[in-house]
C-alpha cells in the first residue's frame, strides 16, 4: 500500500500491534538530559528496573550549564547536573559532560556524531525532538514517564500520527532563511495546526536547503502544535552523514544507503492534511506576542487585537500586547532591544553562527544593546573558532561564550530582567521564557545581528553598509 | 497509579487561550529532582497578580481546571503535569490540549477532559457566578455536572481505560517482552550505537 514517509517509518518500528491498543514502537536512539531524567532514573530504580539499552542511550549536559568559564554556581542546577551523572554512571549510559569535547546542546550533538540517521525513531524528553526529522527520521518529544519507559523498554506504546505535508514551492528570496521560513509556517497554521500530526516538510524550496537549514525548520514543528516534523533524505543528507564518527563504514554504509533511498513518501500517498506556501512570497520575519504563532513580516505593524476576528485569538493578542509593552500599529522596524542571543538548537550551529558573524563583521553592536553568541555545542565552537568568527563578534563588540541552551530558557545566569526585550534566535517568546518579565521576539541570526547593530529590529537590507577592508 | 472513576471538587475557571507549560510552571522551577513539591511553581508569574483566580480564597482549593483551547504547548516538561496535580488538580478541562501535555498527563493519573469549547464557555460563568462550587467529572460515563450543566466529554478509550484500573504503562509494555526481544534480533547492522568517542 502507498504510504507516506512517516508512515514507513512508524511501520519499520511496529515491534507489537493489536486492536484497541497502542501500537509498541522500538526507539533506535534516546538522547537525555540533566532535566526531564532525575525523576526517571529514581523510577527505574524504586522497580529493581535496568536500562535495557544503555548502548542506544545518549546523554548530554545542556540546559543549566553556565556559558561563561568556571563551575556551576546555583546549588540546585548543580545537583540536577551531578544527579544525571550520577545516573549515567550507574546506569551504564554514555554521558559528555561539561566542558567535555563532544558536549552541547543534545539536538546538535545528536547531529554533528552521525547519530541522527534517516529512518530511525529518535525521542528525547524535549519537545524539540523533532530537530532530528530534518535527516528523514521520525523524532519527537517525551515526557519523563516515557523517558523512563524507554530506558526500561526501549519501545514506547504509541497511537498513530496523522500526516500534514507542508508543500514549499519555488525559489525562497535571498534574504530569507529558513527561519523565516518556518515562523511564516507556524503563523499560518497557528500554535494549534499541527495537534495530532506529523509534518513532512516538501517542495523544491525545501529540498534546496542545506542539513542545518532543515533542522532549524524540523525543530521548531512544536511549535506549530506537531510533535514531530520531518524531510524525506536526500544526497544532501548522505553527503552531510558520510564519515561522520557514527556513520556505518564500508559495506554497512552501502546498505544503509539503500535503505535511506527508499525513505520517501509514495507518489500516490494521501496526506491527512495538506498547507501550501509560495516561497517567493516570503520575507524576513519575526514575532510580536507571546506565542510563536504571533508573527508578521518584518516589514509590518505590530497588529490590532480589535482587528482580530476570532474572540480568543483577540483576547490572547491583546495580552501579549499588554506583556510585550506594543502599541499596535508600531512598525515592527521601530522596536528597540536590549540584548540580542544568537544560539539554541534552532540556531545555534555553525552556518547560524557564520551568517550572524557575515552581517556584524566591520560593524559594531548598537550602544546599550547587548549581544550573546552562544554555540550550539563545543564542537560548534571550535570550528567558529577555527574559521576566526569569534573574534569577528569580539570585534563588534559581541560576547562570545561556551556552549549551551543559555537564555534560550534561562535555566542557567543568562536570562532577561523584567521588561528587558531581546531579539531571539531561539524558538520561544512566551511570557518569562528567556527571564521573569522578559520579552522576546523570535528572529533569524541575520536578523538578530542587523538587530544588534542598528538596535531596533532590522534586517541586513537596512543596514549601511560595512567598514571597508574588514567584511 | 491511582485509578480514577470519578471526582468532584471546586472548579476553577482559567479564561486563558494557549495556556503553554512555560506558564504552568517556569523553567526556574524545573531543578528538583523529585516528583514532588512543584506546587510552588503551579502558575508561577500569574500567581504574583492579586487578581488571578488562584488567589480568589474561593478558588485556592480548587481541583477541577477549566481551560481554554490548546492547554499544554509548548515545552515537553512532565513537571507541568507535577505541578498540577502537587497542587491538588485532578483534571483539566478544555477544548483542545497539546499532544505531549496530554501524554503525560495520562501517565500520572491526571484527567484530560476535552469538552466543546461552547461547554467551557457555559462552565466559565457557571464557575464565575457561583465562586467555589464544584464540579463533577465522571470518567465512566464520560460527564461533566456543574449545577445544571452536563456536558459530555472526550478521552481516547485506552487512556480511559489505564485511568479506570490505574495500571501502569511499564508493566503492561513488560508482558511484550517476547515481542521485543524478536524485534531486535531483526534490526538491521548498520543501525548507530552509542560508543565515547
Amino acid at each position: 500500500m502507498a504510504g507516506t514517509l512517516a508512515e514507513k517509518i512508524w511501520a519499520d518500528h511496529v515491534v507489537r500491534s493489536a486492536d484497541g491498543e497502542p501500537d509498541v514502537l522500538y526507539i533506535d536512539l534516546h538522547l537525555v538530559h540533566e532535566v526531564t531524567s532525575p525523576q526517571a532514573f529514581d523510577g527505574l530504580r524504586l522497580s529493581g528496573r535496568a536500562v535495557r539499552r544503555p548502548e542506544l542511550t545518549l546523554a548530554t549536559e545542556d540546559h543549566n550549564v553556565p556559558t561563561t568559564p568556571g563551575p556551576i554556581l546555583d546549588p540546585i542546577s548543580l545537583t540536577q547536573v551531578e544527579t544525571l551523572r550520577r545516573n549515567c554512571a550507574e546506569f551504564g549510559v554514555t554521558i559528555y559532560p561539561m566542558g567535555d569535547r563532544e558536549q552541547g546542546i543534545v539536538h546538535v550533538v545528536g547531529p554533528q556524531l552521525g547519530l541522527t540517521q534517516p529512518g530511525m525513531t529518535i525521542v528525547c524528553g524535549d519537545s524539540h525532538t523533532s530537530t532530528h526529522g530534518a535527516f528523514g527520521a521520525l523524532a519527537f518529544g517525551i515526557g519523563t514517564s516515557e523517558v523512563e519507559h524507554v530506558l526500561a523498554t526501549q519501545t514506547l506504546p504509541l497511537k498513530p500520527f496523522k500526516t500534514m505535508a507542508i508543500e514549499i514551492e519555488g525559489q525562497l528570496p535571498d534574504d530569507v532563511t529558513a527561519k523565516d521560513l518556518i515562523l511564516a509556517v507556524i503563523a499560518e497554521i497557528g500554535t494549534g495546526g499541527g495537534q495530532g500530526y506529523v509534518l513532512e516538510y516538501r517542495g523544491s524550496a525545501i529540498r534546496g536547503l542545506s542539513m542545518e537549514a532543515r533542522m532549524t525548520i524540523c525543530n521548531m514543528s512544536i511549535e506549530a502544535g506537531a510533535r514531530a516534523g520531518l524531510i524525506a533524505p536526500d544526497q544532501v543528507t548522505f553527503d552531510y552523514l558520510r564519515d561522520r564518527p557514527h556513520a556505518p563504514t564500508g559495506t554497512d554504509w552501502d546498505d544503509a544507503v539503500a535503505y535511506w533511498s527508499t525513505l520517501r513518501t509514495d507518489d500516490d500517498a494521501t496526506f491527512d492534511a495538506v498547507v501550501r506556501i509560495d516561497a517567493a512570497t516570503l520575507g524576513p520575519f519575526v514575532t510580536w506576542g507571546t506565542n510563536p504563532g504571533q508573527g508578521a513580516p518584518l516589514g509590518a505593524a505590530v497588529p490590532d487585537p480589535a482587528l482580530i476576528p476570532d474572540e480568543n485569538e483577540a483576547r490572547a493578542a491583546e495580552a501579549a500586547l499588554a506583556y510585550m509593552g506594543l502599541a499596535a500599529g508600531t512598525p515592527l522596524r521601530d522596536i528597540a532591544v536590549d540584548t540580542v542571543f544568537v544560539g539554541s538548537c534552532t540556531n545555534g550551529r555553525i552556518e547560524d553562527l557564520r551568517a550572524a558573524a557575515g552581517v556584524i563583521a566591520g560593524r559594531s553592536v548598537a550602544p546599550g544593546v547587548r549581544m550573546l553568541v552562544v554555540p550550539g555545542s563545543a564542537r560548534v565552537r571550535e570550528e567558529a573558532e577555527a574559521e576566526g568568527l569569534d573574534a569577528v563578534f569580539t570585534a563588534a563588540g559581541a560576547e562570545w561564550r561556551l556552549p549551551g541552551c543559555s537564555m534560550c530558557l534561562a535555566m542557567n545566569p543568562d536570562k532577561l530582567a523584567p521588561q528587558e526585550r531581546s531579539a531571539s534566535t531561539s524558538n520561544r517568546n512566551f511570557e518569562g521564557r528567556q527571564g521573569k518579565g522578559g520579552r522576546t521576539h523570535l528572529v533569524s541570526p541575520q536578523v538578530a545581528a542587523a538587530t544588534a547593530v542598528r538596535g531596533t529590529l532590522s534586517s541586513p537590507a537596512d543596514l549601511e553598509p560595512a567598514h571597508e577592508g574588514s567584511k | 497509579m491511582d485509578a480514577f472513576t470519578t471526582h468532584t471538587g471546586i472548579g476553577v475557571p482559567l479564561r486563558r487561550s494557549n495556556v503553554d507549560t512555560d506558564q504552568i510552571i517556569p523553567a526556574e522551577f524545573l531543578k528538583r529532582v523529585t516528583r514532588t513539591g512543584f506546587e510552588d511553581g503551579l502558575f508561577a508569574a500569574w500567581r504574583r497578580d492579586d487578581t488571578f483566580v488562584l488567589n480568589d480564597p474561593a478558588y485556592a482549593a480548587g481541583s477541577v481546571l477549566v481551560a481554554g483551547p490548546d492547554f499544554g504547548t509548548g515545552s515537553s516538561r512532565e513537571h507541568a503535569v507535577w505541578a498540577l496535580m502537587n497542587y491538588g488538580f485532578r483534571v483539566v478541562i478544555s477544548s483542545r490540549f497539546a499532544d505531549i501535555f496530554r501524554g503525560n498527563s495520562g501517565k500520572q493519573g491526571l484527567l484530560t477532559a476535552m469538552a466543546s469549547q461552547d461547554d467551557v464557555e457555559l462552565l466559565w460563568k457557571h464557575l464565575e457566578n457561583e465562586p467555589g462550587s464544584s464540579v463533577t467529572v465522571d470518567l465512566v460515563s464520560r460527564t461533566i455536572t456543574a449545577g445544571d450543566i452536563v456536558a459530555p466529554f472526550e478521552v481516547d478509550d485506552y487512556t480511559r481505560w489505564r485511568l479506570l484500573e490505574g495500571l501502569d504503562d511499564i508493566g503492561l509494555t513488560l508482558r511484550h517482552e517476547g515481542e521485543i526481544t524478536a524485534y531486535e534480533k531483526a534490526r538491521p547492522r548498520f543501525k548507530p550505537v552509542v560508543v565515547a568517542v
